[in-house]
């Protein structure tokens, strides 16, 4: 589907740079949302800037971002870590908000719940300071073989 | 009440314009535009631009976008059926993609808040591309009525709709 997408996957596992995989979507770009691998462990990061505020009395990052960027999270995560031969087709997600997001950066990890052949299911949580204090999580089901089916991206 | 009565639709749409997409910094980034809004419901529109485009190759939208315009969307529909003005949060969102939304062309989302309790609010709401029964997507979000924070202006609106 995204042969752009799969090309820059290849020339990101070749230069060991996650982060290109960003540059081909545009969406990831303006959001400012990335993927990064300094700990060995992939994890995504949305960088803080003003447009990101959907609260701005407490100020809270606005619930959507928090969605989106889990939902990225989630797509890197299955692009850099599972051998997906087609860019994954998001069918749903549900999101939890457990905390108010502040006006930082959120980091997200991602993980794969159950593997099938054509069906992932992947949960993903979101924090800024604390890990052990996340803002979201979610949990998402990704078609990740087959050509007829819904897809976002 | 002291406030004026507001006389046309038009004045009542932009004064929600104002408080729901103008005043929250990511709805205005999005572009988001109030179409519609009644007691229990409301609906926004998203216009296409290259900038939301989570697939170059199709130009298809990225989910963020009606990820974001969703939830600001069931939002609003809960401010319109709080009994006394205070903050809320969205608890969770459930988004179902049921299918690419075509590049180029607006996103309409509909929001209705079906049931308003004194701790939780309970919304439903479809985007669609012109017509309502062939959705791109479909959302329920429930909301937590009592948060911390401030009264704002967009929780005291019930009166603005009598």
């Amino acid at each position: 589907m995204s042969g752009d997408l799969m090309k820059r996957l290849a020339e990101a596992r070749k230069n060991s740079n996650v982060a290109l995989l960003a540059e081909a979507i545009p969406y990831a770009k303006w959001m400012r949302i990335a993927p990064e691998n300094g700990t060995g462990e992939l994890l995504t990061r949305m960088r803080y800037h003003d447009e990101l505020i959907g609260n701005t009395f407490l100020p809270a990052i606005h619930g959507g971002t928090l969605g989106a960027m889990l939902e990225m999270a989630a797509i890197f995560h299955l692009l850099w870590e599972t051998e997906t031969p087609t860019v994954p087709k998001i069918v749903n997600i549900t999101v939890d908000y457990l905390r108010s997001a502040g006006p930082r950066d959120v980091i997200a990890s991602a993980k794969v719940t159950k593997q099938g052949r054509r069906m992932v299911n992947v949960f993903a949580e979101a924090w800024q300071d604390d890990r052990s204090r996340p803002v979201a999580s979610a949990s998402a089901h990704f078609l990740v073989q087959s050509d007829d089916e819904p897809s976002a991206l | 009440m002291t406030k004026p009565p507001l006389t046309t639709p038009d004045e009542r749409l932009a004064l929600f314009q104002t408080m729901f997409s103008d005043a929250i910094p990511h709805n205005k980034a999005l572009g988001i535009k109030v179409v519609a809004v009644a007691r229990g419901l409301a609906s926004m529109q998203l216009d296409w631009r290259e900038e939301l485009v989570g697939n170059p190759e199709t130009g298809v939208l990225a989910g963020g976008p009606l990820t974001a315009m969703l939830d600001g969307c069931c939002g609003m529909a809960v401010a319109t059926m709080l009994k006394k003005p205070e903050p809320f949060a969205t608890l969770d969102l459930r988004i179902d993609y049921a299918k690419p939304a075509e590049p180029g062309k607006p996103v309409i989302a509909e929001a209705e808040c079906y049931r308003i309790t004194r701790s939780v609010a309970f919304t439903r709401a479809f985007a669609h591309q012109g017509d309502p029964k062939n959705p791109v997507a479909a959302a329920a979000g429930t909301f937590m009525l009592g948060t911390k924070g401030k009264v704002t202006r967009p929780q005291s609106v019930k009166d603005l709709l009598k």
